[in-house]
């Protein structure tokens, strides 16, 4: 971090005036509910008594770690390995790694292709603003459209696009929001048609930060597009790539309103921060609510770290 | 020369294609909210978007399969006549004529098996011949539904029609200036989203740039461990907090309350607010600031004159961010405002999950809520691109 200069250094109280309301604020509505929230993850449903209370004779228990043996058990079939197997990508973590790997592949992949070739058109601004569009509207708002793409109609009308394509080539219709395993890809799509733009943003500012002479000597060489791109551009980029990965991971972890609203969760298309929710707020579970929250704390952990580490480096640069 | 300009031409074409491509994937679907939102009740819930710019179908499905023996006028018979408006009001729904298919007229089967239309051609030839007999006659769009969304009106035909004939229900009185108090009308979620977002926006604001001025010039012990954690507490995820927060609201009595929120979403927005103002203040040129002490300017000052005037890029792209942001949450509207005090994503949340059929509301309702952040977003892109830029850590 830059230094501050040396006739500027006055006071000893002054700065902690300047920080004191955003401290406190952040202090009472992060940092002191994270550690109370981890308490009540070690509590039973009416954090009345340790989670161990909760444990009935005869069945599996984790002590006090009762909630969490909840949060990542109950949604497995434990009666053998393939059952296992199959059970944990229908349940909110296998989805969510589903929704990690497509979601972000998806994005940032779009979001490059659109970034490097809407580069050579005249109506670059034009077609960025489109892809960049939805992340101006809310997920709810996405939710409602998307939903009504994926309509499905019981009859033989059909009032949603997808359908209407499928039957207008003769298909047969498909529940999109129903049917295993293409609802949580259906709701995927949804996630990838609203943080592309996002991707494609940031990418787009860093390609046009590659120097234009480097790129114009390797093609005056000879070297193709193709592998101008991926020896070049690709490299020179890689940091900023490396940004938006995490971030969409983060942003992918988290992700709640697109389910909520679409699906609720249901057939089988949990995911962490929908599952937090239904355990609180409609179980009434606040141990396993907040034991599920934990676990998306953990998940978050190691990007936590990642961004610190980014910023440390930063700040060495500077 | 012509022929490279033609190569050329034709070289760029599947990137055109690429490219127009994807932005039609991508307007598609907001597109067929937009024209579903202005369709009248029953085209909206029964037919397909795309077809509100087409002829209605029906009157090809018709003379195919009624015309031979009704007439093109639907008059030929006259125990049934086609043409004859009380006859065609007794057959509400499509079925009812496919059920008249098996019965015998004068020792003859109305229509044979292979005769007979399938479902989707039965339900046009009905609306055909309801249009045709003056019992259907709306227009090809209209802004009733967003006038219904608007006041939340709930019934099966539209507000206007209903008030016209003194049917409305209980919680509307048909003054519109009082009905735009409906609590489930979008006109009081938007009043109260606008009540949300402005206050959630310029309260972080106003603290995260005092935060962020002692980040950029002030000295003070720990500074760069502070600011790390800072960036370390952008990514705790909403729902670690809720818990606590609404059992502490709880027992102040402020859950549902508007002032719980601010402060809540104020709570959440501070860490990124304070990171991007500071990455913009702190590349401040430092003479300017070394120069203001030198002629015995105190911090206060500096930070008033100097440092806030000049951060106004960053303010403006942060005051965008935070208003979308708290402008397009759910989930904390949801927990903290509830019902008490709904804000138009509580509402279209609560039509998705009770209403499912009525896309005319719903799709106006959600129209309506995304108006304003389009707004803002065409009106600022420049700044809202420049913040994401300034500091992508946010989800």
């Amino acid at each position: 971090m830059s230094t501050v200069p040396k006739i500027m250094r006055q006071g000893q109280i002054a700065p902690w005036l300047y920080l004191a309301p955003a401290v406190l604020i952040m202090l009472f509505y992060i940092v002191y509910p994270t550690a109370y929230t981890t308490y009540l993850s070690l509590r039973d449903k009416d954090s009345e008594n340790w989670a161990t209370e909760s444990c009935i004779e005869g069945n599996p228990c984790w002590g006090i770690l009762e909630n969490y043996r909840y949060a990542l058990t109950s949604e497995l079939d434990t009666t053998n390995f393939q059952t296992i197997w199959r059970s944990f990508w229908i349940s909110s973590f296998g989805n969510n790694i589903k929704w990690i790997l497509l979601m972000v592949t998806g994005s940032v992949g779009i979001g490059l292709l659109m970034a490097v070739l809407a580069d050579r058109v005249r109506y670059e601004a034009l077609a960025k603003s489109i892809i960049f569009l939805p992340m101006a509207i809310s997920f709810v708002g996405a939710g409602v459209i998307w939903k009504f793409v994926y309509d499905y109609g019981t009859g033989n009308v059909q009032i949603g696009f997808l359908n209407a394509i499928i039957r207008s080539l003769n298909g047969e219709p498909i529940a999109f929001l129903q049917t295993l395993p293409i609802n949580t890809l259906a709701l995927i799509a949804v996630g990838i048609w609203m943080w592309a733009g996002f991707c494609m943003v940031i990418l787009s500012a860093a390609l046009k930060g590659v120097p234009n002479e480097l790129l114009e000597a390797a093609r005056i060489d000879g070297a193709s597009e193709w592998r101008v791109f991926w020896r070049i551009t690709i490299p020179m980029i890689l940091p900023t790539i490396t940004v938006v990965v995490t971030t969409m991971v983060i942003n992918t972890l988290k992700v709640f309103d697109i389910v909520f609203v679409m699906t609720g969760g249901n057939f089988s298309t949990d995911v962490i921060a929908n599952r937090m929710y239904t355990e609180q707020y409609i179980n009434q579970q606040t141990g396993r609510g907040t034991a599920v929250a934990v676990v998306l704390i953990l998940a978050v952990i190691p990007f936590i770290y990642l961004n610190i580490k980014r910023f440390r480096e930063q700040e060495d640069i500077r | 020369m012509n022929t490279e300009k033609l190569r050329n031409f034709l070289g760029s074409v599947p990137l055109h294609i690429v490219i127009i491509g994807f932005c039609v994937i991508w307007l598609i679907p907001a597109l067929g909210l937009m024209v579903t939102s202005f369709r009248p009740v029953q085209d909206a819930n029964e037919t397909g978007w795309w077809t509100a710019f087409s002829e209605k179908p029906g009157a090809a499905e018709y003379t195919q399969y009624c015309g031979k023996c009704h007439g093109e006028d639907g008059s030929e018979i006259a125990e049934a006549d086609l043409g004859d408006t009380e006859y065609i009001e007794s057959f509400r729904r499509s079925l009812q004529i496919a059920a008249t298919f098996n019965r015998e007229y004068n020792g003859e089967i109305h229509l044979a098996e292979d005769d007979r239309p399938d479902d989707q051609q039965l339900a046009d030839i009905l609306a055909h011949l309801r249009r045709q007999t003056g019992l259907d006659e709306r227009p090809q769009f209209t802004i009733t539904n967003y006038e219904d969304a608007i006041v939340g009106y709930r019934g099966t035909t539209n507000y206007e029609a209903d008030c016209e004939a003194g049917t409305q229900s209980v919680d509307l009185t048909c003054d519109f200036a009082q009905d735009l108090t409906n609590p489930r009308g979008m006109a009081l979620a938007f009043r109260n989203s606008l009540f949300v977002a402005i206050p959630a926006t310029i309260l972080p604001l106003i603290l995260a740039a005092f935060a962020a001025y002692a980040f950029s010039w002030m000295d003070f012990k720990g500074r760069i461990w502070f600011f790390a954690i800072l960036v370390g507490l952008q990514v705790v995820p909403l729902q670690m907090t809720l818990v606590p927060i609404s059992r502490i609201y709880f027992q102040l009595g402020i859950g549902g309350t508007f002032l719980g929120v601010w402060l809540f979403h104020t709570g959440f927005g501070l860490p990124y607010a304070i990171y991007l103002i500071r990455n913009f203040m702190g590349s401040l040129p430092r003479e300017l600031f070394e120069s203001a002490y030198l002629d015995g300017a105190s911090h206060w000052t500096a930070f008033l004159r100097l440092a806030l005037p000049l951060s106004m890029p960053a303010l403006a792209s942060l005051a965008i961010f935070q208003f979308l942001w708290v402008w397009n949450d759910l989930l904390v509207a949801l927990i903290f405002l509830t019902g008490r005090n709904p804000v138009m994503t509580y509402q279209i949340n609560n039509l998705v999950q009770s209403l499912g059929g009525g896309w005319h509301l719903l799709t106006a309702s959600a129209f309506l809520s995304m108006l304003l952040p389009l707004i803002v977003f065409f009106a600022f892109q420049r700044y809202f691109v420049r913040g994401l830029l300034a500091g992508s850590v946010k989800g």
